[in-house]
């Protein structure tokens, strides 16, 4: 590295001392040069910046405004070119349709039962990991390889463990003396289910990311904490979470937001039945309740009103959670 | 506001807070239960994968792995064009991730240490970007790819990722700490123009956080499920698109040693770089990742 910095250094030096010898730099040469220079100084950092928002002006923000313009007429999927005004009747109808209700109670359930273990276990593993040990290196990378894992084929391997007749899962409880569980068609199991899925993949990379904010709190708060007389908890507790709390914020925002999207997981989950979520929807989360909208049923229209009211609900959420964060915050007087 | 913050210079000179504590058996024992949990469900899917469908789907279900992984494999094959869809895969990944380093890097170099008008704006603005979620776009891009009839072909899967809000965010942290402002002004001096900049001092110091951050989009764009299930068929498919067809049938005579091979060669490549990988990417996430 330092080689390159180096030879950069006299690759940059290199074409401009001729021009700088006061013998042949005219007024006008090194006027225009430093136009040039003012220009660049000006106008290059918003030509580095430019392809990230026109890309997502183009993929993100204009689609997601006509996605809005959409949820407000009648449009199907076979000839989307024809718009009938419909106000709001599409939000109105979601609000007297039980599927809706549904959907946003198993979004919201799923969410939280898969989120709140995995966060708690990551953080607790994060904290374990920490210690200096024997195959530290190895234990890290095995906990962080389901992350690897695709959402499908991470579903098809959970789909044959929680197989009700021949899983393993039931197998394994069987020996301890728990009933047959059908963990497709019965709500609780088969929201378990789903939530274990997320759980097993995204345990470690949650881990990791607490890991690395672990590393970065100042030694000597340790130190003077066991000077204080502190033990290896009350350290965990009054020193390392106080310290990663605004990583502890932003991965409980990134797993909202991941947890209102859920789709892949309950989709493959229901093998046959796919977007239904289940013989009476008890998965069916607000991601595939869009989707069975707008393409098996061609109803755009009402499919962008639950898109639409997925951001509001983000909105909402992620409102609370900064409300919290920082009454927290003016408690601890931080 | 969470801080992704990027010390890895420093911080490999200078052991982690609580590093010296040692660990105790209570540690061994939960963080073995830990990665046998992890490591479990991959090795099953092997297992699965090479005994007979019969086999698989009996209790208790076999536990030790068996002959029938080429058989397995021929049949998955016949079921989805797996080949064409590592190919797709490896393209579709390998642009993502090579134009959001790029782009990344670039603007990540901006806000880090350029001045301009508007740059806490634009930044800011660049975080929000990444609450919003990519189903709300889904309908008008369906519409934009159907209009442009670019069904079912790879660059209407490309091209709606090839920036991404984290990416951005990951190098503008990396570079804010990374990165001495002296070696930029000494090269302004020197009559350098940015671009030079950026290619002989920008690129050279970037280069960790960029194969980590090159290996993460990688990794997110081959799992990627929902945009390419919902424009991509099975003709021209990517390996998690052909996964839903091997697997998404219904009916009682679906070959669970089948679906579970399909499972292991959309995975296997991954979980290859993994293990040869795995130590560097662990390392460039706990040197460069999220702190206050």
């Amino acid at each position: 590295m330092a080689t390159s910095i180096r030879a950069a250094a006299e690759d940059g030096s290199a074409p401009t001392t001729a021009p700088r010898g006061p013998a042949d730099a005219g007024p006008e040469r090194s006027a225009w040069r430093s136009r040039l220079y003012r220009l660049d100084l000006k106008a290059s950092p918003y030509a580095y910046i430019a392809p990230f928002f026109l890309c997502f002006a183009a993929f993100g923000l204009f689609p997601l405004i006509w996605t809005g313009w959409l949820s407000l007429h009648r449009v199907d999927l076979l000839n989307p070119d024809v718009m009938d005004w419909r106000g709001v009747d599409n939000y109105t109808r979601l609000w007297d349709t039980d599927q809706f209700w549904t959907a946003l109670r198993n979004t919201f359930t799923i969410g939280v039962i898969s989120t709140v273990p995995q966060l708690l276990m990551a953080l607790g593993l994060a904290h374990l990991l920490n210690y200096r040990m024997h195959g530290r290196g190895f234990l890290r990378v095995a906990i962080l390889a389901p992350y690897a894992t695709s959402i499908a084929a991470a579903t098809l391997v959970f789909v044959q463990l929680f197989n009700p007749d021949y899983g393993m899962i039931n197998w394994l409880l069987s020996m301890i003396g728990i009933d047959r569980t059908d963990w497709y068609a019965d709500t609780w199991p088969s929201q378990i289910a789903v939530s274990t899925i997320v759980t097993w993949r995204w345990t470690g990379y949650n881990a990791l990311i607490y890991l690395a904010a672990m590393q970065a709190v100042p030694k000597d708060l340790y130190e003077a904490a066991s000077l204080d007389g502190a033990t290896r908890w009350q350290q965990f507790t009054k020193v390392t979470i106080p310290s990663i709390r605004p990583t502890i914020l932003f991965t409980i925002i990134v797993s909202t937001i991941g947890a209102t999207q859920l789709f892949g997981e309950p989709m493959l989950f229901g093998g046959g039945v796919g977007v239904s979520g289940g013989s009476a929807h008890q998965f069916q989360t607000l991601s595939l309740y869009m989707y069975e909208l707008g393409w098996p049923s061609r109803q755009l229209g009402r499919a962008s009103a639950v898109a639409w009211t997925m951001l509001l609900i983000l909105l909402l959420v992620g409102a609370v959670q900064m409300l919290i964060a920082r009454r927290n915050r003016t408690k601890l007087g931080g | 506001m969470a801080v992704i913050s990027t010390a890895p210079l420093r911080r490999r000179l200078r052991p982690g807070a609580g590093d010296q504590d040692k660990a105790g058996p209570v540690t061994y024992i939960v963080l073995g239960i830990a990665a046998v949990l992890s490591l479990f469900p991959l090795y099953w899917t092997f297992v699965a994968a090479s005994n007979t469908g019969d086999r698989v789907a009996q209790s208790p279900p076999p536990l030790i792995p068996s002959t029938e992984l080429w058989t397995n494999i021929t049949t998955a094959w016949g079921q989805a064009d797996m080949g064409q869809a590592l190919l797709n895969s490896t393209i579709v990944a390998g642009c993502v991730s090579l134009s959001t380093v790029l782009f990344s890097t670039l603007a990540g170099f901006a806000f880090a240490k350029l001045q301009f008008k508007g740059r806490n704006a634009l930044l800011t603005l660049v975080v929000a970007t990444m609450t919003i979620p990519p189903q709300l776009s889904v309908i008008p891009l369906y519409r934009i790819i159907t209009d442009l009839q670019w069904g079912n072909q790879l660059q209407s899967v490309i091209l709606p990722s090839l920036v991404a809000a984290f990416g951005v965010f990951f190098m503008r942290q990396f570079l804010t700490e990374a990165l001495p402002l002296e070696l930029i002004e000494a090269a302004r001096v020197d009559g350098a123009h940015s671009l030079r900049i950026i290619w002989h001092v920008v690129l050279p110091i970037a280069r960790p956080a960029m194969a980590v951050l090159g290996m993460l989009v990688f990794v997110q764009s081959w799992n990627d499920f929902f945009w390419p299930f919902v424009v991509l068929t099975q003709q021209n498919p990517t390996v998690q698109v052909a996964l839903s067809a091997i697997g998404g049938g219904s009916g009682h005579d679906i070959n669970q040693a089948v679906i579970m091979t399909g499972a292991l060669v959309g995975t296997l490549p991954l979980l290859l770089i993994f293990a040869i990988l795995g130590k560097h990417i662990v390392g460039g996430i706990t040197a460069g990742a999220v702190k206050s």
